[in-house]
């Protein structure tokens, strides 16, 4: 290999992690100049809070998809997970913090049972989440009778408006969770073998990875995570509501896709992720400020989403060179 | 290349084989990919697995690697009867294999690649936390890389970014920075280039030297015959001949790969 081989390969690596973060900052300069408020603390505070479901949600879905899978049960298991520990407290009065346990032990359940059905059933986990998502949501339903609950107390609801000392409590949430998933894929064994087996699972295999264990823990994770997004919408929404989280597996996956997490696997990692849902975030918020009805906001973030993959994927073109 | 051949008629077949395999059987549904197989190696030789494509030889050393389990019949592994039931055992044993195509992941780094699946970790809080040891497995695979004069710019590099010839080099390092006691190498010269298929047979004439005995799986003859001291032809599952590489040519070889010749009749 030669040297400017090498040099081409930096530039490339750089670009492809640097285009997301790129593209939020140049969006962040455009709607600071074009809005008064953008720029505000409490406004940026207001992104940060308002989009930490999304982020807990994208960070497992970067471990599922680094698999080369991919978890479209989040939306509907955060749902069932609010639901059930916000119906643990109004109707069978169970201590709050044993009613977000249990919501948190929901989430983890059905990842698992999208891990089985994944490892055991050889499902693919399309289908398999496909499956869940239609499953978790029509258990919400029948579990809340289609109505939101509501009046859990304000031990729960601070986990959504409330704050450490200045500082707001979903978003300490979220930090210490990419903190933890961070170190979790750089420095343990369990995160390079995720790697691994989405860069090649029968190589993995092979080579002596426990390619059925790691995948039953990382969907087993993805669905925790989900059910902490749950409890976290479910406490700043101040009521569970059963149609909530409709589509946040779509968001999810545009998050980590922004970030550079592919689709088939092995490439991405869980800060590129992070930067994608704040861009995501970013640009609605901006819009909202701007004043852009809601139907083309959706055109809007289509455009986007399409103008970072192909940037991405040219500046993968360029480093195979 | 070629007087390595005339050594090896003094090496091999000594005392006892390190590898012995007998009347092996794996069947698929109603096919019988292996049937009732014999086959011995001895230390410190080349042994080559021929045969046409579907003639059973990768079924025939994944049962020795732990991929498969057997039917019928018994391995033997330095004079131990062994059933693997993982790859994972078999490499505990001291078998290492490269597979063809499936050796290396290629979003991995090179020094990830040869500790894959044996990571070393460090421990905190008296191992309630363990990460890996990126710095201790980094210099053990420039220990190895330079032990054999292999020579990779950046360890930190993904596989997918090397040739060929160097990944196959990477493959060789990791199997023998975990000493092994028998090499098997399917294909390894495939797309290769002529300057890289030549270091890679080098590679194992460097591992005879060593003592490690190596089955090589190849439909490549010329280069079978670079480096192996026996021969052994399977054809549909059969093993039809076993022949010193002293004592035939290629001519002779083809002829039972392709099912014209076959020992067992003979002897019928």
């Amino acid at each position: 290999m030669t040297v400017t081989d090498r040099r081409r390969t930096t530039l490339a690596n750089w670009l492809r992690r640097g285009t997301v973060f790129l593209v939020l900052l140049v969006l962040m300069g455009y709607f600071s100049l074009t809005t008064d408020r953008f720029l505000q603390s409490r406004n940026l505070v207001n992104i940060a809070v308002q989009n930490s479901h999304v982020i807990v949600v994208a960070v497992g879905m970067t471990l599922t998809m680094l698999l080369g899978g991919i978890d479209l049960s989040v939306g509907s298991v955060a749902a069932l997970a609010g639901a059930i520990s916000a119906g643990l407290i109004v109707n069978n009065e169970v201590p709050v913090g044993v009613a977000m346990l249990a919501g948190l032990g929901v989430g983890l359940f059905l990842g698992l049972v999208n891990g089985g059905l994944i490892v055991f059933g050889k499902l693919p986990p399309f289908v398999a989440t496909l499956a869940m998502l239609g499953i978790a949501r029509g258990l919400t339903l029948v579990y809340t009778s289609g109505e939101p609950i509501s009046g859990m107390g304000e031990a729960y609801t601070f986990w959504g408006t409330g704050k450490f000392g200045n500082f707001p409590a979903p978003v300490a949430v979220w930090i210490v969770v990419v903190l933890l998933a961070w170190l979790l894929l750089t420095r343990t064994r369990f995160g390079l073998h995720i790697y691994a087996i989405g860069g090649g699972e029968e190589t993995a295999r092979l080579a002596g990875v426990s390619v059925s264990r790691v995948k039953l823990i990382t969907y087993g994770l993805s669905g925790l995570l989900a059910g902490l997004a749950g409890l976290l919408l479910t406490a700043r929404l101040w009521s569970a509501q059963p149609q909530v989280a409709v589509g946040l597996e779509l968001e999810a996956i545009a998050a980590a896709v922004l970030g550079g997490v592919s689709l088939f696997g092995g490439v991405g990692s869980v800060l590129g992720a992070v930067v994608g849902a704040l861009l995501v975030g970013v640009l609605g918020n901006g819009m909202n400020l701007l004043r852009v009805a809601s139907y083309p906001q959706q055109v809007i973030q289509g455009v986007v989403l399409v103008l970072a993959v192909t940037v991405d994927m040219y500046s993968k073109l360029l480093e195979r060179r | 290349m070629e007087p390595a051949m005339a050594e090896s008629e003094n090496n091999g077949q000594q005392g006892e084989p390190i590898l012995r395999i007998r009347q092996l059987v794996k069947r698929f549904g109603g096919l019988v990919a292996v049937n009732k197989v014999d086959m011995d190696v001895y230390p410190g030789e080349v042994v080559g697995l021929v045969g046409d494509n579907a003639a059973g030889k990768s079924t025939l050393i994944k049962c020795v690697s732990g991929v498969y389990q057997p039917d019928g019949g018994e391995i033997y592994f330095e004079g131990r009867r062994v059933r693997f039931t993982r790859p994972m055992e078999a490499r505990d044993a001291g078998i290492e294999t490269i597979y063809q195509d499936l050796a290396l992941a290629g979003n991995l780094s090179v020094s990830a690649n040869i500790f894959l699946g044996r990571e070393v970790k460090k421990r905190y809080l008296g191992g309630l936390i363990r990460t890996l040891d990126e710095d201790y497995m980094h210099a053990e695979s420039q220990k190895v890389m330079d032990k054999f004069n292999i020579r990779i710019p950046d360890f930190s590099q993904e596989i997918e970014t090397l040739s060929g010839g160097q990944r196959q080099a990477v493959a060789i390092a990791r199997a023998l920075y975990w000493r092994a006691k028998l090499m098997i190498m399917d294909e390894p010269t495939n797309n290769l280039g002529v300057v890289e298929q030549r270091q890679v047979l080098e590679l194992i004439q460097e591992l005879r030297q060593q003592g490690v005995p190596v089955i090589l799986i190849s439909h490549t003859l010329p280069d079978v015959f670079a480096v192996a001291d026996r021969i052994v032809v399977l054809h549909r599952g059969f093993k039809v001949t076993e022949k010193k590489a002293s004592e035939t040519d290629s001519q002779e070889i083809v002829q039972y790969m392709v099912g014209a010749l076959d020992d067992n009749r003979v002897l019928a």
